[in-house]
């Protein structure tokens, strides 16, 4: 067996290298190439960052480094092995931390320490010390005897970590770390896995979906659909489009329909609304002013020039992929029936709304209005109580104390009345798995009393606003995620309500998913649509009018994400985003993160 | 201690420690056991008891009430006497008795003249089994009054063959002793198959088990760790049994226990290998609980010969039979209990036990592997 020094690996050995990597599943009748002729290599005693949206491959590649899977095609080696012979050997020398945690959450802290020390072969007399670091490294320590499952998702995540660094590796993988982690969580686990790294000198290969991390790592790989975009330093991605990002300051409420308007241009690559401005990437370097008059922008428009982000340079990149292959990368808009009432009047008004769960209060007294037409989100970690809150705005829930009226409705009284005016998206889009997209379409129109010749219209209407067309008969579960989010917004618009509730609508999906997805929503708030949406992505939150955050059921701040952002302004950052502003404001309040 | 020896220590620690903290394992170890053999010893009886009969005598004198009074004296009876046939069948229509032995009017001139006269049966045939067990009774009833009055008047009762019963093994003739040997049989599959298969589908839902193959562990390793704990589990469930048929129930123990403790321990691997082949092939704990109820635990309840005899099964449900590993053990633990140490069932049957069990883990070692799908 190994020593119990790890050797460190010669500067010139790669971590990992693969060489036209393929991998196919078959989903159904769908033909799905997970991987294909994937190309590069891992250096070693760096982090390295496999970035891509859901469905970009990153996992699968991750399951094939560690043996779990074989490749179809191509070689593969790690640590100058070959997984799929010497994957005992590779298994003593590295450590994967899937997904899932991989925890025993009917076990201890302690106890999955021990189990992990076991299995690893740490001996007896080497762990005490060996838990001491971890256990203080994590702030972990004062839990050792808590079961795994009643810690929270960062905590989690941190002992997770804390498992497979018990003897550390050589190489450590780690597959999406940081997923619905909250903030200040996040930065820790960086941390710690930095330190590592420094210490124990081990090469890393992490994976992510949030495409703000990438700065983080020494390295980059892009990961799109099974294809590597691209693999550099982080910032040689954001210095190709340097001169290529704009911020544009719009006055007054025209910035929804200027950047509807914005999306659709032949010489803009990207545009966001980011609270009370637009971010726009242009397929050109240009000077803030040729921006202005190549798009004719009247004179109250302010334009500046910004460095550039990584997900410009993602987005920039993955667009002229699609667009050299001929794909349309334009948005579709939808067209929904004005909602009649005066803007800005309040349809949603909550006052000291509480829940309770035995001695247990998910919603801890909170108040806040909606006016009509607004986009107002809802942000917090996983367990911060959005769910439960909008469970009780959508009358599946019964509130425990407090007033609460939708629509002008009150719905601790008259819930079967509230609800045929609003619509609702649940986590994961609530579809019916076995059925198909036009099944699907007509159960949801039924549910809500349509039928006959306004049935069909509207399930036309859903299919073209939509493109669904392509798949009406395809089972839903065997839609990429992609089609399932925007099925599933069909499905919550049926009716046409005046109100929609979004609970975490773009968890998982692809960053240009997203955008077509918020271009629907801008739409749909420019017909007066209410729209109330949930998300533990910081960024999102500036896609909103005003949001709310929320932490263990109470409200710890609220207003417009400029407001925010300007009250709970970190010192010495220039241009914070909500994320910094979230982690500022979590300090500020002196609550302790990680409980 | 070397490696591996660490490692299964770890696994099986863990999995100790999963099976305290679940209350559903120890419901079905340690709770199913006690419930469902108080269900058997108690409540269910296939024997019939205190059968309500009704009992029609047109004319009363003093051959009939003799007749009857052998219904009075049996325990296996409660009569009730009607003066007419129309009242009783009403009463047999309503349920409130089983069966109407019908005496007629000129039932003692007959058999003083004749020395042939008929008795009428009307026995309710829904439950068809329990008909037949009554029908067989009230006969009894029947012809030892009949040889009693021969006897007393000097006779020879005109009988072909004379029935002179002695019932082996079970002399109670209680059924309580042949079904609760065979319901731990019942009780080692629920524990063996139902739990093992649950339990490795659990850590395939949980996403624990792609973090575990990913160790250094060996496979045989990871099942090792999950046969002992189970195992020990189903063995203690087995020794429960075993002291409340003995002490509670009193069923009677003729063979030797150390017998009984290898037979078990070869039945009870393989119920778990079972388990674990369940486990294999379904993704999810439900579909895997589903399984095992269909292929463990149903066909041990009706296959083994617990409560239906194989003997009187079509011929090709009797061959289904043999693939069922309950029915093996269920003939050991009926032959250990009733009759004592008869080697050559005892052997014959722990080869069948061994054959399924060498077989069944064979297949786990080649379908199991550290790879995904």
């Amino acid at each position: 067996m190994a020593s119990n020094l790890p050797d460190i690996p010669s500067k010139d050995d790669n971590a990992i290298a693969a060489k036209g990597v393929w991998k196919v599943f078959h989903v159904g009748k769908r033909k799905v190439e997970a991987l294909r002729d994937c190309s590069f290599d891992v250096k070693p005693g760096i982090v390295t960052g496999l970035i891509g949206p859901d469905g970009a491959g990153k996992t699968t590649f991750m399951r094939l480094c560690v043996g779990l899977l074989i490749p179809d095609e191509g070689s593969l080696s790690v640590l100058g092995l070959d997984p799929e012979r010497d994957y005992l050997k590779i298994q003593s020398e590295i450590r994967y931390m899937p997904q899932r945690f991989g925890l025993y959450e009917d076990l201890t802290v302690q106890e999955n320490l021990d189990l992990y020390s076991d299995l690893l072969g740490v001996p007896e007399e080497m762990r005490k010390e060996r838990y001491d670091v971890l256990m203080s490294m994590t702030g972990l320590g004062p839990f050792t005897r808590r079961l795994a499952g009643r810690l929270s998702g960062g905590m989690k995540q941190k002992l997770g970590l804390a498992c497979t660094l018990i003897k550390p590796p050589r190489l450590l993988i780690l597959d999406e770390p940081t997923v619905g982690v909250d903030p200040v969580s996040r930065r820790e686990l960086w941390h710690i896995v930095y330190s590592q790294v420094e210490r124990e000198g081990m090469s890393v290969l992490l994976s992510t979906s949030y495409l703000d991390e990438a700065e983080r790592c020494q390295e980059v790989i892009l990961m799109h659909q099974g294809e590597v975009l691209g693999q550099g330093l982080p910032h040689e991605f954001s210095s190709k489009v340097k001169g290529h990002s704009f911020m544009l300051r719009v006055p007054g409420g025209e910035k929804r329909r200027l950047q509807q308007e914005l999306s659709n241009r032949n010489q803009v690559a990207d545009s966001l609304i980011l609270g009370e401005r637009i971010r726009l990437v242009m397929w050109d370097a240009l000077k803030p002013k040729e921006v202005k008059d190549t798009l004719g922008l009247s004179d109250k428009i302010e334009v500046e020039s910004v460095p550039p982000r990584f997900e410009d340079a993602f987005i920039w990149r993955l667009k002229k992929r699609l667009m050299e292959k001929g794909e349309s990368v334009r948005f579709k808009i939808i067209t929904h029936k004005r909602v009649k009432g005066k803007r800005d009047e309040p349809v949603i008004v909550v006052k000291d709304l509480k829940r309770r769960f035995g001695d247990f209060y998910a919603v801890g007294g909170i108040s806040f209005e909606v006016k009509r037409g607004e986009i107002f989100g809802l942000l917090g970690a996983n367990g911060a109580g959005k769910t439960t809150t909008f469970r009780m705005l959508c009358g599946l829930l019964p509130a425990s104390e407090g007033t609460l009226l939708v629509a002008g409705k009150n719905l601790r009284k008259a819930r079967a009345k509230a609800r045929v005016r609003i619509g609702y998206m649940a986590q994961k889009f609530s579809l019916y798995e076995d059925l198909t997209v036009l099944q699907n379409l007509r159960f949801f129109s039924s549910a809500y009393g349509l039928y006959g010749k306004r049935q069909r219209e509207r399930i036309d209407w859903a299919l073209d606003a939509f493109e669904l067309i392509g798949e009406v008969d395809t089972v839903s579960k065997n839609l990429p995620l992609g089609y399932k989010q925007r099925l599933a917004l069909a499905a919550a618009l049926m009716h046409e309500p005046e109100i929609i509730f979004l609970d975490e609508p773009t968890s998982g999906v692809d960053p240009l998913a997203r955008r077509q997805f918020w271009a629907h929503i801008n739409s749909l708030s420019e017909s007066n649509v209410t729209i109330m949406v949930t998300t533990h992505f910081m960024e999102e939150a500036e896609y909103c009018d005003r949001i709310v955050i929320m932490k263990r059921g109470k409200i710890l701040a609220h207003g417009t994400p400029e407001e925010l952002k300007e009250r709970y302004h970190p010192e010495g950052i220039k241009n914070p985003t909500m994320e910094d502003a979230f982690i500022a404001l979590v300090e500020s309040k002196g609550e302790v993160a990680n409980e | 201690m070397n490696k591996k020896r660490m490692r299964l220590k770890g696994l099986i620690k863990k999995e100790s420690l999963q099976i305290i903290r679940d209350p559903s394992s120890i419901g079905i170890a340690f709770l199913l056991p006690v419930v469902l053999l108080l269900i058997f010893g108690y409540g269910v009886s296939l024997d019939a008891e205190h059968v309500p009969i009704g009992i029609v005598i047109e004319k009363p004198g003093h051959l009939a009430m003799d007749f009857t009074g052998g219904f009075y004296n049996s325990e296996y009876f409660s009569p009730t006497v009607f003066s007419n046939i129309q009242e009783a069948e009403k009463a047999l229509m309503k349920r409130r008795i089983m069966a109407i032995c019908w005496i007629r009017s000129d039932f003692e001139r007959r058999v003083l003249s004749t020395k042939d006269s008929p008795v009428g049966i009307i026995v309710n045939g829904v439950d068809a089994n329990q008909a037949k067990i009554v029908t067989g009774y009230i006969t009894g009833v029947w012809i030892k009054w009949l040889s009693q009055y021969a006897r007393s008047k000097g006779l020879r009762l005109d009988a072909p063959v004379n029935v002179e019963q002695r019932i082996w093994f079970n002399a109670a003739v209680r059924s309580r002793n042949f079904l609760v040997p065979g319901l731990i049989a019942v009780i080692m599959t629920l524990i063996g198959g139902m739990l093992t298969s649950m339990v490795v589908a659990r850590e395939w839902e949980r996403g624990t088990m792609e973090a575990l193959l990913v160790t250094p562990v060996r496979i045989k390793e990871v099942i090792l760790g999950k046969i002992i704990p189970y195992f020990v589990l189903g063995m203690g469930g087995m020794a429960i049994s075993v002291v409340i048929a003995i002490f509670i129930f009193h069923v009677p123990f003729r063979g030797s226990f150390l017998a009984l403790t290898y037979a078990s321990a070869l039945f009870m691997l393989t119920a778990i290998f079972l388990g674990l082949l369940i486990s294999t092939a379904a993704g999810s704990q439900f579909v895997a609980g589903q399984i095992a109820i269909v292929i463990t635990f149903l066909p041990a309840f009706m296959l083994s010969g617990f409560v239906f005899d194989i003997n009187s099964m079509p011929f090709p449900i009797q061959v289904i039979t043999h693939i069922v590993a309950a029915r093996y053990f269920v003939s050991i633990l009926q032959s250990l209990f009733l009759v004592g140490n008869v080697w050559k069932i005892y052997i014959i049957n722990c080869i069948w036990l061994m054959v399924m069990a060498l077989l069944f883990f064979r297949i786990i070692r080649k379908k199991s592997h550290k790879r995904l799908a």
